[in-house]
């Protein structure tokens, strides 16, 4: 059996160190000077989560400081955005604190472009300023490695520990180590989830190779949600996907395209689409989701989901593909330039691509397409934990005491992890890191975590569990001559094809058009029990594919979850995210709520309930 | 693109192994030299072949829908703060030269160790504050915006 290495005697624990879990460790030495505080990382600090490969802008900037957005101004973009499903707290907590993060990053050295005449941060659109952010993730992690007592990289954290003295209440987390293979146990007061969320869940558009270039990182495993779900913390919003349009199959970014070089998008024939499709979605959604008058008077944006529902709609009719327009923008050669590095800064696949096939933007458009679904919770969507907010701005049923926690005690997240706070980005997932760290500090110095007690039977338990794989491989593989094929186990590659096909196929991904229904639906929960008791039988020829087998039984709780949730809200919330064709209009009477979920760790059976939605008003009304 | 690596350049020093964030770059046992094993879960990130110190690694286009001859090659110097990239397309007619700043400060000199910051008054850790705040938030004297400050209410229910 591998070697158990057990670190005791720690306060804050960080699980993946992507944005939020760096924003958490760099703050947390400042509220805990005393503290002990280690990183747990999948991968290596320094290139890890969902900005190793860097950045071309900062998607969550108010700007306060040059007069620009209040952080109520945010919130409500991120309400119209997600067809009014957010929380509200938690958003506008996160944009009250966020510039004071992008103000720090400017010191530390990011390169922030700045305009010329005004002195202020260039602008790519109302939220984003553009950077130089190659170099992001080291930044950031050289902040967190200055205030973390210890980071561990190429700890894949399988499993949160549980305190066995009081019930839910969190103590550490265990995992192994991808190169050695030891196993290791973190036993923590208090623990900060920044694991990512689920890319590689829904069948990707690519065939071969090609399905590392999705949209998230490959390694953005959906860790966040199987961490947590399997402790039993509540999830909110788990339905809410994304779907991008993007670069057809190098799913490059189109922000800096719209927003800053002004191109647009027009069908084969070289006309608008968009608006004709507005009023027969304006039936589904209603004039108060869609109303193209008021949002060319207001400047309200047209939700995300409703423009990828015109993009669909026109492709469906015969008139793909979709072509961004480019070829004016391109002739000015600081426009070209700037397009250029704006890959090269976040997406180089996509300059690759471009190479490989011979396209000059300045003399063709290129095709978009819209992608397969994703899950997550810091991009333009609030898939994540159930969590509370600061106790200033949350309502009743939004608070029990500490900022950013889950509903297990002493279970923090940010970024992904958290719920219902869309449009956070990397900024705003470093600040919700910030603000999980402060709340866990509090935590603790409050007494909250004394008496914490974790038997060895748990420990010796799960250290079983997460070996199993390879032991698995090891009593079977001798019983066929070679090859894959086993009747007694599937390789962790076999396990996350079937999951990408069931979701395809029955929760609402790109083979069906982003359509599901009641029974699909059904069937879906159906199949991935039965691959949950498939996954028990998973086999790791070694640790590598260790790896691989949790990473996609993270997948598979995230993936269980999204269905529930779907089947839960029986409505089109989000026409152009996905479907439901048993229920095909969006439906405020019943369904102007969030959902939220727990999965029972013993049993495994989800129970959901429907919370209300708050919204920021004046005060006045 | 999925990395590859030249036989003849690659030392197996493991830099690209240590820094990759899917765990796809390996050693060979018997060629002690790294390679790809899973090109089907590379981001095509780079990250590798920035670290890479005799340029051994390159990107070949994912085979399911790149074409064959071209080249993204690129260059990293932290000490210099820059990132300089050479992109040349299948057909020649695209062969541009592109330089971006990648740190505008040394490296690592100027985050503060928080450890050494004075410690936060019992008021501070009561607020809403976080470290460097008010101050960072606008720069300048102004406090933290909280509802009230914005003439603000939750209310539940439907709102647009």
């Amino acid at each position: 059996m591998p070697k158990t290495i057990v670190e005791d005697n720690i306060d804050i624990l960080v699980a993946g160190a992507g944005l939020g879990g760096t924003g958490a460790a760099f703050e947390a030495r400042y509220w805990g000077k005393d503290k002990n505080i280690v990183i747990a990382e999948k991968a290596n600090i320094d290139r890890s989560g969902a900005v190793a490969q860097g950045l071309y802008a900062i998607n969550c900037y108010m700007g306060t400081r040059f007069g620009e957005n209040n952080p109520e101004d945010h919130v409500r973009y991120a309400r119209i955005d997600l067809m009014g499903m957010v929380r509200e707290d938690l958003l506008f907590d996160m944009a009250r604190h966020v510039d004071s993060s992008v103000h720090q990053f400017e010191e530390w050295g990011l390169p922030i472009m700045r305009d010329p005449k005004s002195g202020t941060y260039m602008r790519e659109g109302r939220w984003q300023i553009m950077i130089h952010g190659e170099s992001y993730k080291p930044i950031v992690a050289e902040a967190a490695k200055k205030s973390a007592d210890k980071v561990f990289n190429r700890i894949c954290v399988t499993h949160l520990l549980m305190d066995d003295g009081k019930e839910n209440r969190v103590a550490g987390a265990v995992g192994f180590n991808v190169r050695t293979g030891d196993y290791h146990v973190f036993k923590s007061k208090a623990v900060i989830v920044g694991a990512g969320g689920a890319s590689n869940i829904f069948r990707p558009r690519s065939v071969g190779e090609g399905a590392g270039r999705v949209w998230y990182a490959p390694w953005s495993s959906g860790s966040a949600y199987g961490l947590m779900i399997e402790a039993g913390a509540k999830m909110t919003q788990m339905e809410n996907r994304i779907v991008l349009a993007r670069f057809k199959d190098g799913y490059g970014p189109v922000g800096a395209y719209f927003l800053h070089l002004k191109t647009y998008t027009q069908n084969c024939n070289g006309e608008e689409y968009e608006s004709k499709w507005f009023p027969d979605l304006q039936k589904i959604v209603g004039k108060e989701y869609l109303d193209p008058e008021v949002s060319h008077l207001t400047h309200r944006p047209i939700p995300t989901c409703l423009r990828n529902h015109a993009l669909i709609s026109e492709v469906n009719a015969g008139r793909g593909p979709i072509h961004m327009v480019t070829m004016e923008a391109f002739q000015d050669p600081h426009l070209e330039e700037i397009g250029w590095h704006n890959f090269l800064g976040m997406t180089v696949g996509q300059a690759v691509l471009w190479a490989a096939t011979d396209v000059n933007p300045k003399y063709e458009n290129p095709e978009l397409t819209t992608s397969e679904p994703y899950v997550m919770g810091s991009h333009a969507t609030g898939s994540g934990a159930w969590c509370s907010g600061p106790e200033d701005l949350s309502p009743p049923e939004y608070f029990w005491g500490y900022n950013r926690m889950t509903t297990v005690e002493g279970l923090f997240g940010a970024g992904d992890a958290v719920g219902g706070t869309p449009h956070a980005f990397s900024s705003g997932s470093f600040t919700e890191g910030r603000l999980a760290a402060k709340a866990a500090c509090r935590y603790i110095d409050d007494g909250k975590a004394e008496g914490i007690r974790v038997s060895q039977e748990q420990i010796d338990r799960r250290k079983e569990e997460i070996f199993k794989p390879m032991e698995h491989y090891k009593v079977y593989r001798n019983e066929i001559v070679a090859g894959s094929v086993s009747p007694n186990y599937i390789n962790p590659r076999q396990g996350l094809d079937r999951l990408q096909k069931l979701m395809d196929e029955y929760a609402g991904g790109v083979m069906v058009n982003y359509m599901t229904n009641d029974k699909l639906l059904n069937i879906g929960l159906k199949k991935l029990k039965l691959l949950e008791e498939d996954l028990e039988k998973v086999a790791a020829e070694n640790i590598h594919e260790l790896l691989r087998a949790w990473e996609l039984k993270h997948r598979h709780l995230a993936s269980e979850s999204v269905v529930q949730h779907t089947l839960f809200r029986k409505e089109t919330r989000w026409p152009g995210y996905y479907y439901r064709g048993d229920a095909m209009k969006l439906d405020d009477e019943n369904w102007h709520v969030l959902t939220v979920s727990r999965r029972d760790p013993k049993t495994g059976e989800y129970t959901m309930e429907k919370a209300p939605c708050y919204h920021i008003v004046d005060e006045d009304e | 693109m999925p990395t590859f690596v030249y036989m003849t350049r690659c030392d197996g020093c493991g830099h690209c192994v240590d820094i990759c964030p899917s765990d796809i770059m390996h050693i060979d046992p018997t060629l002690r030299r790294a390679y790809n094993i899973e090109p089907n879960m590379c981001w095509e990130c780079y990250s590798c072949v920035k670290a890479c110190p005799h340029n051994a690694i390159d990107v070949r286009g994912y085979a399911d829908f790149a074409p064959l001859g071209h080249s993204v090659r690129v260059i990293r110097d932290e000490e210099k703060g820059v990132i300089a990239w050479r992109i040349k397309s299948r057909n020649g007619e695209t062969d541009m030269n592109l330089l971006a700043p990648i740190t505008t400060k040394p490296w690592g000199k100027h985050i503060p160790k928080l450890a050494d910051a004075p410690e936060p008054s019992q008021e501070m850790r009561d607020s809403q504050l976080l470290y460097s705040e008010p101050k960072y938030i606008r720069m300048d004297d102004g406090d933290i915006h909280t509802l009230g400050s914005n003439g603000l209410k939750m209310k539940a229910g439907v709102a647009y």
